[in-house]
């Protein structure tokens, strides 16, 4: 288990943006981590994706590393910003941005604006 | 195996008594419910705060592959 923990805390060290999910960016396997990965890709944000099927003691153990039960699991510079609805909610009321200003993430504000627009 | 709306319901009364709390089974199929629970507990708190304390009210129920919850969509807030 430390040795999990050791690997999940340089992940998250090594990348501004690391989704834990479920499948790819590129092929989700799952409802809710295809969700926020969408909104990470059509913001633009340049994220790693780890993919937790790959990997049953990362899929375990980044549970009680976050202490939060469900996957997907983003964190940005290091500190876990939430789940699926924690990060759809922030996405639609403008935190999401301040979050990634606050962080110095670079991100594109013209499709954050479309997504708010096309869920208003 | 599947939770009933209601067993949810008890499980987030019981650590929020007071709370405002409407569960909707979005699938029909007693796996995907959407929890939105309003409690003055969660001012001041983020919403990672608030949402764990739902999750610790659920008790494991939504841990992995064992969980009898696949899929339970949360919002939490205080009162306005």
């Amino acid at each position: 288990m430390s040795d999990v923990k050791a690997d999940i805390q340089k992940t998250i060290d090594d990348s501004d943006v690391v989704l834990f999910m479920k499948g790819t960016k590129e092929m989700p396997q799952c409802g809710f981590s295809s969700r926020v990965a969408g909104v990470l890709n059509y913001m633009n944000i340049d994220f790693r994706d780890v993919n937790v099927l790959a990997d049953e003691g990362i899929r375990q153990g980044i549970k009680e590393f976050s202490d939060w039960p469900t996957i997907p699991q983003l964190y940005v510079k290091g500190e876990f910003v939430g789940g699926c609805d924690i990060i759809t909610e922030m996405a639609l009321s403008g935190e999401l941005d301040q979050l990634l200003d606050q962080k110095s993430v670079a991100y594109d504000k013209e499709a954050a604006d479309k997504i708010r627009e096309a869920n208003a | 195996m599947a939770m009933e709306a209601h067993d949810i319901e008890a499980l987030i009364r019981a650590a929020f008594p007071d709370a405002q709390i409407t569960i909707t089974d979005l699938a029909g199929d007693g796996n995907h419910y959407s929890a939105e629970v309003i409690d003055e507990s969660f001012r001041g708190q983020n919403r990672v705060q608030q949402q764990r304390a739902v999750y610790t009210a659920l008790q494991g129920k939504m841990d992995g592959a064992a969980g009898e919850l696949h899929a339970l969509a949360l919002t939490t807030k205080a009162p306005d």
